[in-house]
């Protein structure tokens, strides 16, 4: 629905824009976050060092000797009425997972808290049709909105230290896999061999946002085997 | 080509590996790291006619005693107002030394500021991650934290006498008490007796202080409805506020976004001044505007002309 108090436009410090197309996750706004992210891909505005998107808002970093937050704005609002043609969906990958006991340390919890089985609330996590919407907290942590409803629980009320890296993890209709050993306040259901981090300079990063993420499930041995090969 | 190897005798904590930063990469959740002081870091790196954003150390109060195992090698040392003991005597930073064979160089805190940067004239070598050796505190990632026990290996190390002595300390690399921000982006939803006490009342820092940020301690800015807005993007600077009402100010390993409302962002040309400031000293904000702050950036951009880029 269209909101004449969007698309907003704040200025932040001297060398950032932030472009709000909404205030709510799950609206209309993060596909007007996609396009303009497009869009500045496409043609940057001058100035312009880097664009940060997020669920319903846009960060456009600029360098403040070269140009300003009204040049910025009035730049954006042209991009904007010139959008480039619609891309078709994000790129689709498949990432494997391992749901086994020392893998899932709060499954027990999770089962406890929905009234599921173990077996359901992994059948209710592979089920889900998952979008990343944007990184965020650590580098390659990419947060994808998807979960199904009967699985979605609050986080945790205080993180958890030392969470690994490839922890699979849900909080509300949110999955990350995560990329380094870090505190988590969000629910850990497996592990995955998926390397976000890819080590490839030229994609060093897995995903971008906007693809499509579908989860399979995989046992030890094959936790094993693709943890192993260096893929 | 000539390798100079220090050997870690004593570390602090936060002592670790930086250089430029690691810039454009946001958008994968990956902060910028770096010098917490980047007009110090570019002070001592201009002293040896470094590339502006060459590897070197930064040095928390905790400071940092090193051994000279093979080699020697000059260096800058910029930043606060730290101590030094080197073979030439004891003195402050500001001061580019050379540090030989069997000499050991001793940097600890002294009488103001909160970080200092110990630049080699020479390569640091280290590991990089997306194309540079910063160090993200909280993952570890890059050239690393520095302990006791390990060794500093200088390729292409040069001994440059003629630059050995004194460095002139910049006022801009004082410590700042009086710190400029922008309202926003989320101010709409803070009262404006909450905005008032922002920019009027005294804050101090409190020793919840690393690379991430460091919490405030002062009149408490409790958030109206705003507990749990989008998590959006994050920039450094940025004064966000937790649902206990206590600011804190994100630095150079901030997170690159947060679902924490925040009242007001710190202007570029301010950041160097306020992470001098020491964990219990004062600091006061004043609003500034948009337009303002550009004009803060340049004027800082052109004073660091000879030295930055």
């Amino acid at each position: 629905m269209p909101d004449a108090t969007f698309p907003r436009f704040v200025p932040v410090a001297d060398c950032g824009l932030l472009v709000e197309f909404g205030d709510t996750v799950g609206g209309p706004a993060h596909a007007g976050v996609l396009a303009l992210d497009r869009a500045l891909a496409a043609r940057p505005v001058p100035g312009q060092r880097e664009t940060v998107p997020a669920y319903v808002n846009l960060m456009v970093v600029f360098d403040p000797a070269e140009t300003d937050h009204a040049a910025v704005t009035r730049a954006v609002r042209e991009r904007m009425a010139h959008p480039p043609e619609a891309r078709s969906t994000g790129r689709l990958h498949e990432v494997p997972v391992c749901y086994e006991a020392e893998f899932a340390r709060d499954m027990a919890a999770v089962v406890d808290q929905t009234g599921l089985s173990a077996e359901a609330v992994i059948a209710a996590h592979l089920a889900g049709e998952y979008e990343v919407h944007l990184y965020g907290f650590a580098p390659g942590y990419a947060y994808m909105a998807g979960v199904p409803e009967p699985i979605r629980l609050p986080r945790k009320p205080a993180p958890v230290r030392g969470i690994p890296a490839g922890s699979v993890i849900i909080a509300g209709p949110q999955c990350i896999v995560t990329t380094v050993t870090m505190p988590a306040g969000w629910w850990v259901l497996g592990r995955s061999p998926a390397r976000i981090l890819t080590s490839d300079p030229d994609r060093p990063f897995l995903f971008d946002v906007g693809d499509r993420v579908r989860f399979t499930r995989i046992d030890r041995a094959d936790f094993d085997r693709l943890s192993g090969d260096g893929a | 080509m000539s390798r100079a190897v220090l050997h870690v005798a004593q570390a602090g904590p936060h002592v670790s590996v930086q250089d430029g930063g690691r810039l454009g990469w946001l958008r994968y959740g990956v902060t910028e790291s770096g010098p917490m002081d980047r007009l110090a870091f570019a002070r001592a790196n201009a002293a040896l006619g470094n590339p502006a954003g060459a590897a070197g150390i930064e040095i928390s109060l905790g400071g940092l005693t090193v051994d000279c195992a093979e080699g020697a090698v000059t260096l800058a040392i910029a930043g606060g107002g730290f101590v030094v003991e080197s073979a030439s005597g004891t003195g402050g930073s500001w001061t580019v030394v050379t540090l030989r064979r069997g000499e050991r160089l001793v940097i600890r805190r002294g009488p103001w500021g909160a970080w200092t940067y110990l630049q080699p004239a020479g390569r640091l070598v280290a590991r990089p991650w997306l194309g540079s050796v910063a160090t993200h505190a909280p993952s570890g990632i890059g050239g690393g934290m520095l302990a006791a026990g390990q060794e500093i290996v200088i390729e292409d190390a040069r001994v440059l006498q003629k630059v050995e002595g004194g460095l002139p300390c910049p006022v801009a690399a004082r410590p700042r008490h009086e710190v400029a921000v922008v309202l926003g982006p989320q101010d709409r939803f803070f009262t404006r007796e909450a905005i008032a006490a922002l920019v009027g009342a005294p804050y101090r820092l409190t020793d919840a202080y690393d690379r991430m940020g460091v919490r405030l301690r002062g009149p408490q800015l409790v958030p109206e409805g705003a507990l749990s807005i989008p998590s959006e993007p994050i920039l450094r600077g940025s004064i966000q506020v937790a649902g206990d009402g206590a600011p804190a100010v994100l630095l150079a390993d901030h997170q690159t976004t947060g679902g924490y409302p925040k009242i007001a962002t710190i202007v570029s040309a301010h950041l160097d001044g306020f992470v001098q400031l020491r964990p219990h000293e004062v600091v006061r904000f004043h609003a500034v505007t948009p337009e303002e702050a550009v004009g803060l950036a340049r004027l800082r951009s052109g004073r660091r002309q000879p030295f930055v880029r």
